[in-house]
């Protein structure tokens, strides 16, 4: 095996393309889950801990770009505010001790269906900043990144350099099921965005389809029921079908974390919890926050 | 590989390192410092936790490379001489200690929070300490040690 680091992100483009069979290496908190336990034999490990600037986020022209080597530790300090439903993900990651390694580059790069920062990313219209030494910068949207369980639209000679996001525009929210607050993959869970300005709302469903799913069905139905000029309440039918749409968006399968049909309930109970914290705190009204 | 690292203050030149080993390997293995525990190789249990650049992480899930350059302190770098830590003092005299495999990743773990958080509400020290796991389910004494360590260090 070899043991590739670079330093300077051109560095990490041409050992990518020098090796097409390395495997990328950020927070390592699933990378070497697979070396420990030999499900993996890379012909290299290419280490991106080092590379310059990836460890660093910015704003600029009202967007946020997030190097893909900021851990989750810092997404919560330092972005919390910014990209709520994000934090709120990366709060239920691990452990303290994952949360300081791991990655929402890393995260990507694994693309697993259950990965915590997807929903997230879905409902907040994020892109995916890849680039190659060939053919440079490539900007993914989210809902075309996953494309099968654990696969990408990543080509072999790419990496993962950021994601851009708008900062929060309005209430976001993120819920997930497990069997404990900590050290667990998500049953399945669930981000909601809201975006007033434009009447827009924005979906992602983690751990129930072979990939992160966006629920595109019940964005249009909520936005369209939404009272977003009168702030008016919530009404109990139309979360109800906002749950019922997300639930119908929802592959998921029976496998050892739970079954299909107790994850399509559990997507629609996520869908109007999150969706009444989020009207919540657009229309001022008093009720339970998540925390 | 070559690996060049610092532990526990001491800079460290490891030779024959296989690429694909962890950072745990390397300090229980080939630096014979076994304080480091290998319970899980996963990042479920926590027992591997260790300091690296000052950032507790579970050494199994760092690669011995990423290592390279960098500053590592484990539970054996926490005492100065024969003085124990404050947080190991607490775990021995709350009877924090089973079977003590948990104990070394609990420790360091402790350590970190009452640095960065002096006097810890419960539900930070259980959030602090929800990726540590003890088998033997001595939860309660290890509360009672980090509230004691806590209060040691505020008046040390």
């Amino acid at each position: 095996m070899e043991f590739l680091r670079p330093t300077t992100w051109a560095d990490a483009l041409d050992a990518r393309a020098g090796h097409p069979d390395a495997l990328p290496i950020q927070g390592g908190t699933d990378v070497m889950v697979e070396l420990n336990f030999d499900v993996r034999r890379p012909a290299a490990l290419l280490d991106l801990g080092r590379v310059a600037g990836l460890t660093r986020w910015e704003e600029s022209d009202g967007r946020l770009r997030v190097g893909a080597g900021v851990p989750y530790a810092r997404l919560i300090t330092e972005l919390g505010d910014r990209l709520p439903g994000l934090a709120q993900a990366s709060r239920t990651v691990g452990s303290p001790q994952i949360r300081n390694r791991g990655t929402v580059g890393g995260n990507l790069g694994a693309a697993s269906p259950a990965g915590d920062a997807h929903p997230p990313l879905l409902a907040g219209g994020a892109e995916i900043e890849v680039e190659s030494a060939a053919r440079g910068v490539r900007m993914i949207p989210a809902a075309e990144f996953y494309t099968g369980v654990k696969r990408s639209a990543l080509e072999p000679d790419e990496l993962i350099r950021a994601f851009w996001t708008d900062p929060a525009p309005g209430p976001q929210y993120f819920s997930k099921i497990g069997t404990r607050n900590a050290m667990v993959i998500a049953v399945c869970s669930f981000a909601l965005a809201l975006d007033p300005g434009n009447a827009r709302v924005g979906t992602g469903i983690g751990s129930a389809g072979p990939t992160p799913l966006r629920a595109d069905e019940a964005e249009d139905y909520l936005a369209a029921e939404l009272d977003w000029a009168g702030r008016g309440p919530l009404p109990d039918a139309v979360a109800r079908r906002f749950g019922e749409l997300v639930a119908g968006a929802a592959r998921p399968i029976d496998d050892v974390r739970g079954t299909a049909a107790y994850r399509r309930h559990a997507v629609a109970v996520l869908a109007r919890r999150t969706l009444t914290w989020a009207w919540n705190d657009y229309t001022g009204a008093a009720g339970r926050r998540a925390s | 590989m070559r690996v060049n690292l610092t532990v526990n203050g001491s800079p460290a030149t490891v030779d024959d390192v296989w690429e694909g080993e962890s950072l745990l390997y390397v300090l229980r293995e080939r630096m014979g410092l076994p304080g480091s525990k290998n319970a899980c190789e996963q990042g479920e249990c926590g027992s591997c936790t260790v300091y690296l650049d000052g950032v507790p992480a579970c050494a199994c899930l760092v690669a011995a490379g990423q290592a390279e350059g960098r500053e590592v302190r484990t539970v054996e770098g926490l005492a100065e001489g024969d003085r124990l830590d404050a947080v190991q003092e607490a775990f021995v005299e709350a009877g924090a200690v089973q079977c003590g495999f948990c104990t070394p990743g609990l420790v360091v773990q402790s350590h970190d929070l009452i640095e960065r958080v002096p006097d810890p509400s419960d539900a930070e020290i259980r959030e602090a300490l929800a990726g540590n796991l003890c088998r033997c389910t001595g939860y309660e004494k290890i509360m009672d040690a980090v509230r004691l360590a806590a209060r040691r260090k505020a008046t040390r």
